[in-house]
């Protein structure tokens, strides 16, 4: 008898248990898993899988799905997600416009959406909401560091980045707090591969310093060239172009570049030391800003669920706003408009034994927040 | 603006028309021989530069890898035309571009599997690194001129075949007659596949080239593939000598059109907004100039057949 009673005991404590923790949370990732620009996607996948997998966390399900660096695909996919799937949270998005096309929409439907990398401006002004969270940085962010920093050695920098929105948003961030003589503004196709117009133009402007965004392979097909043209004038850029997933195929010619990003491996906290660690084992690469942006978003989700239902949604965004977490990028916080407030860093591309990677030589703004939150009325 | 610039530029232009000729004389060259619509040309293209990329990374040797790419690219050309393509010649366009658009994921999601989705590196070899000076004080990158030098002899080459072998023979009767030239007892479903291998070998070389100075990665061919075929259209459907010179025309307009519009546009308005017209206009011109040529010469500057 005494045993039954034992066991039964036992057996409502673990449906007690179960009901206490087995709310069960679905989260839709949408990113970019196929195509040119998959390996930003696949680092973000697999860090926030990675989280997911250590934090031990048996009620969260993922459901993993590839934009193709498609808007329309990307479109799809969210409202598959949230009406057949039912998801409770969405992220995972790595470019600007397929952010554009999704977020809003989203949110509209009382989904909260949690933004690994795309930071466009006017998600975090006038169109903010409350159900996005930028855990990444607002676009601008980098570009407005390299611009701070720039100020220090050069007076005359030519600029160049890709005609679409998040190419004028670094242009615009640069600018905004670089002092000097513009030497040249010019703007690119996307997706070009072939930059010796645009080189020929850096050789006769008599710039004394050049800045570039070109995210993904343009970013590798410029390096590669401007190292074998002969101009000799000083590079630098966001950390987009110098980021672990495409150094090793610009190869020694990134080397001594300066670039700004609001993380490195070399970032001296316990909590990035964990994940630099974790990921390289896991994974037997180095990770990538994206990479740890997307630990954090993981993090940060694991965080709130740990404070707040996600069914009760004003009580789980209050639980995300707090961003009560061990960020790997040090101290973070959310702004008003629910971006960031963190530091910006400038790295330099170094050697160590056979592999490029970052290193911290500078901090260029501490608690930075974007220009964009006082538009917010959230 | 000085003349070293104006010279670069020149020479910027035609070594990218160099390099579409390499791509758009086997897709003409498949044209006018099969009347094929070829979309995975540009992942044969794709294919010879990460087959450059691996060998040379494996064996250290840059030349070793170009050799590769040659075998790799021509290789699979053969391959897919005896397997796929050999089955499209009697069917329409439609099918054909259904089909070899169905070849490009098929590369692609392929070389995804086999490589990964991170870049490869290639760098140029050593010989061919650094600038030379030019005359007016300017400097050029050695690189790109010796692939202009490889554009020259591949053209005078093509011209050999075509005018003076038995070969070359043969894929002019094909151009002009197929089914004679099968009644007359040339073995067509041979010549088919080394045309095939061929225009794969020419594109595969142009992506090892051009991998060296760009980024080695899944759907680098695309971007390409449409340059080409808008060389094509120019140039004159399945004419060699038209595809170089829509080569040359698209590479010299397109650097000189991005390189002029946003300077001349300054002149009119404050250099941001000229930089953000002209660079949109600029990518515009190439289409524009299309349309202009088609407009007087509906099939193309020289027109293989009438």
């Amino acid at each position: 008898m005494k045993k039954i009673i034992a066991a039964g005991i036992f057996g409502l404590s673990l449906a007690a248990s179960s009901l206490a923790y087995a709310e069960p949370v679905k989260i839709g990732v949408i990113t970019t898993l196929s195509g040119g620009g998959a390996g930003l996607g696949v680092d973000m996948r697999d860090a926030f899988t990675l989280a997911m997998k250590q934090s031990g966390n048996k009620d969260v399900e993922l459901v993993v799905e590839d934009d193709a660096q498609k808007p329309e695909i990307a479109v799809q996919l969210a409202e598959k997600m949230i009406q057949s799937d039912k998801v409770d949270l969405l992220t995972g998005i790595i470019w600007s416009n397929l952010a554009m096309a999704v977020v809003p929409n989203a949110v509209a439907q009382d989904v909260i959406y949690l933004s690994p990398n795309a930071g466009p401006s006017a998600l975090a002004g006038a169109k903010c909401n409350k159900n996005y969270f930028n855990v990444a940085y607002q676009n601008d962010n980098f570009h407005e560091a390299m611009g701070q920093y720039a100020n220090k050695d050069y007076k005359k920098t030519f600029i160049l980045a890709p005609n679409y929105p998040a190419g004028k948003d670094s242009l615009t961030g640069f600018k905004r707090y670089y002092k000097g003589e513009l030497a040249g503004e010019v703007y690119t196709q996307v997706g070009q591969t072939d930059y010796a117009a645009e080189i020929a133009q850096i050789r006769d402007s008599g710039a004394d310093s050049v800045f570039f965004f070109l995210p993904g392979g343009m970013g590798i097909s410029f390096m590669k060239q401007y190292a074998q043209s002969g101009v000799n004038i000083p590079v630098m850029g966001p950390g987009f172009s110098f980021d672990q997933d495409i150094l090793p195929a610009v190869g020694d010619a990134a080397l001594g570049v300066k670039n700004s990003a609001s993380w490195s491996k070399d970032l001296d906290n316990e909590a990035n030391k964990a994940f630099v660690e974790a990921f390289q084992a896991e994974y037997k690469r180095l990770p990538s800003v994206y990479a740890a942006q997307s630990w954090d978003t993981a993090n940060l989700i694991l965080a709130a669920l740990s404070k707040a239902s996600v069914k009760d949604k004003d009580a789980f965004r209050a639980a995300l706003k707090a961003a009560d977490f061990k960020s790997v990028r040090g101290e973070f916080a959310f702004n008003t408009n629910n971006h960031p407030v963190q530091n910006i860093y400038v790295r330099e591309v170094v050697k160590e034994g056979d592999v490029l990677t970052n290193k911290i030589v500078a901090t260029a703004f501490e608690h930075h927040k974007d220009a964009y939150a006082e538009q917010c009325k959230m | 603006m000085s003349i070293a610039l104006l010279i670069e530029q020149l020479l910027n232009g035609l070594q990218l028309g160099v390099m579409l000729f390499l791509m758009a004389a086997g897709l003409t060259l498949i044209f006018g021989v099969m009347g094929l619509i070829n979309l995975a040309h540009g992942s044969l293209y794709m294919i010879g530069a990460f087959a450059c990329a691996a060998v040379a990374a494996a064996t250290g040797s840059f030349w070793i890898g170009l050799a590769a790419s040659l075998v790799a690219a021509a290789a699979a050309g053969a391959i897919i035309e005896v397997t796929v393509i050999r089955r499209l010649y009697d069917r329409d366009h439609l099918d054909q571009v259904l089909a070899t658009f169905a070849l490009i994921l098929i590369f692609s999601e392929g070389t995804r599997w086999l490589f990964g989705s991170f870049p490869l590196y290639l760098d140029i070899p050593s010989l061919l690194q650094g600038a030379v000076p030019l005359p007016g004080g300017g400097q050029y990158q050695l690189y790109r001129l010796a692939i202009i030098g490889v554009g020259v002899v591949v053209a005078l080459g093509l011209y050999l075949l075509i005018s003076r072998t038995r070969l070359g023979m043969r894929i002019r009767a094909g151009e002009s007659d197929r089914e004679m030239i099968a009644a007359l007892g040339v073995d067509i479903r041979t010549l088919y596949t080394v045309v095939f291998a061929l225009g794969a070998a020419l594109a595969g070389l142009a992506g090892a080239l051009v991998g060296a100075l760009q980024s080695v990665q899944v759907g680098m061919g695309e971007p390409a593939l449409i340059l080409a075929f808008v060389v094509i259209v120019i140039g004159g459907i399945g004419s060699i000598k038209g595809a170089l010179f829509g080569a040359i025309l698209v590479g010299v307009v397109d650097t000189m059109g991005r390189f002029l519009l946003p300077k001349a546009l300054a002149l009119m308005m404050p250099a941001a907004q000229a930089g953000l017209i002209g660079a949109a206009l600029a990518s515009m011109l190439i289409y524009i100039v299309m349309a202009l040529i088609l407009a007087f010469r509906p099939s193309g500057l020289f027109a293989a057949q009438s």
